[in-house]
């Protein structure tokens, strides 16, 4: 119940400083790998989106975007309904498809072509499965299985999409279920849960699948306001442990406390975009001064 | 004369008891056949190309659009109405030939009847699959092929069992249209023993009963599969409200 007033209060300095021991020597290996300079620890990329459009027939949601997101990043997408946030975030793993522009995921870039439509899609299937296990993804409504207890939800991808053993996959759903604090729920199915519970669920879901990157879109819009302080923290806690993330959101306490980069969007574009305790404290554009005069909590 | 005479009953009990054995196979293999050619074909009726579900859609409109009775007629005379099947018969064609067997082209009507029902059952609970779980299945890394298998498959032939339910009953009593085709089921047997004794009541009334009781275990047998594998959709129990 008070998880808000103590989300608020928490302050931690830089995602950056708290990063995990192991997570830095990581990306030292990683950056080794690729032929970086190995002192440029923490600036592995692992996902870039260049100039990426998106339209629905005449209607073009998107109009040119593009963002860098380095290990360790915690990227708040802000703005308001029907800006194009949520658009761009599924572009990414291509749950939607892209009228144009470029994708880059761990230091490859996405092999496109047109389809039928006159849309991008993967060339490679393969390609488009390595990127989706990357990138795992954390939706509004959760989408958890309903068929499925929640502990089959969690060990379901790591053992048919991955490939892994069933007694690994129970002991990382163990691990991340502990992890999110909902172990006990184990045995039960989703819809006998709330939907604060369900949502730890499908982070843990995600989490099993050990992506890159995690993309949140909108993580607490569904959400009772009492329980969206316990996704939140579960959330900021994953952004302290080193996580790269992209989040979708309208939490703008989240967004000024946790991300270290905040970017606006407005009509399809970037309004504006930076270290959000600048950019959220001092909006430099009329359109976040705006949107945040009518946001701010 | 009494006004209803059980010993009617107890002498006929060998032919109620053959009757009741057919009226299972009939049922029970004709069930199970539909069952497994309905999975395959109901995905291709969902599918969003004509050429696929274009043929599926025309044959459960057929079936389902005639009358069973009309269906079993046609296949048991009106197969023998073609010339070359006339000519396979002389032959001794080995598949063919089975169009002369009542209880193999009863199986066939109500194999195909059965089947196109089942089909649009498993169809609509696919449709009804939530979209954000297919998402899900694509978000994380599945394949068409997988998540058909894996989410959309299995939740659907959860959720189509109170509907299927139905359909099972609806074929254990569709299929006394068997002893039109000179098959002696359940129906079949009554009706012997009827004409033998002149005893309308005893026989109808003690068949009737035998139905109604093949329908209750039936009925219990779907319960014990809802508690089964619907559970996930049953209000959760009062005991788990607390830990919230």
């Amino acid at each position: 119940m008070n998880n808000i007033a103590t989300f608020d209060r928490l302050c931690i300095d830089d995602p950056h400083n708290s990063r995990a021991g192991h997570e830095v020597l990581e990306d030292v290996l990683r950056a080794g790998k690729q032929g970086t300079a190995m002192n440029q620890t923490a600036t592995v990329e692992q996902v870039r989106v260049e100039d990426l459009h998106k339209s629905y027939g005449n209607n073009e949601v998107l109009k040119g975007v593009s963002l860098s997101a380095n290990s360790g990043d915690v990227i708040s997408i802000i703005g308001s309904s029907g800006s194009g946030k949520s658009t761009w975030l599924r572009c990414i793993n291509f749950l939607e498809n892209p009228t144009a522009g470029r994708i880059t995921v761990g230091g490859k870039e996405i092999g496109l072509k047109r389809n039928g439509k006159g849309e991008l899609v993967v060339a490679d299937p393969k390609q488009l499965q390595q990127i989706r296990t990357r990138l795992s993804m954390v939706f509004q409504h959760f989408n958890l299985w309903s068929h499925m207890t929640v502990l089959e939800n969690v060990i379901e991808a790591p053992i048919h999409v991955l490939g892994i053993p069933k007694a690994e996959a129970m002991e990382r759903a163990e691990r991340y279920l502990e992890r999110v604090g909902v172990w006990k729920f184990r045995d039960a199915y989703p819809a006998h849960m709330s939907g604060g519970q369900q949502q730890r669920v499908a982070i843990a879901r995600a989490l099993a699948m050990e992506p890159s990157v995690l993309l949140f879109d909108e993580p607490t819009s569904a959400l009772d306001p009492e329980l969206v302080g316990e996704v939140l923290k579960v959330m900021r806690s994953l952004a302290e442990e080193g996580r790269t993330m992209l989040v979708v959101t309208h939490e703008m306490g989240f967004a000024r406390e946790v991300s270290n980069h905040v970017i606006f969007v407005h009509q399809g574009r970037v309004e504006e975009e930076g270290n959000p305790r600048e950019v959220l404290v001092r909006p430099q554009s009329e359109r976040l001064q705006q949107f945040l005069s009518g946001n701010l909590k | 004369m009494e006004l209803f005479d059980f010993q009617v009953i107890t002498t006929s009990l060998p032919e109620f008891w053959r009757g009741l054995l057919m009226t299972l196979q009939l049922t029970g293999i004709a069930l199970l056949c539909g069952f497994i050619v309905a999975v395959p074909l109901a995905v291709a009726r969902v599918s969003k190309n004509p050429w696929v579900s274009g043929p599926v859609s025309a044959y459960t409109y057929f079936f389902r659009g005639t009358p069973m009775l009309v269906q079993l007629l046609l296949i048991y005379y009106g197969a023998g109405q073609w010339a070359w099947m006339q000519a396979a018969w002389e032959a001794g064609h080995p598949v063919w030939l089975l169009f002369r067997e009542p209880f193999f082209c009863a199986l066939l009507a109500f194999g195909l009847n059965t089947c196109a029902y089942t089909i649009e059952i498993i169809a609509g609970a696919m449709r009804n699959t939530p979209h954000g779980e297919i998402e899900a299945a694509k978000a994380m890394g599945m394949t068409r092929f997988k998540a058909l298998q894996r989410i959309v498959l299995p939740s659907s032939l959860r959720r189509m069992l109170p509907s299927y339910s139905n359909e099972v009953i609806l074929m254990l009593q569709g299929s006394a249209i068997a002893s039109a085709v000179t098959l002696v089921d359940l129906t079949g047997a009554a009706r012997n023993v009827y004409s033998r004794h002149f005893a309308p009541f005893e026989a109808f009334v003690f068949v009737g009963l035998i139905y109604l009781v093949l329908t209750f275990v039936l009925v219990g047998l779907f319960k014990y599969a809802e508690g089964r594998w619907l559970a996930h959709l049953a209000p959760r129990k009062a005991a788990r409200r607390k830990e919230a």
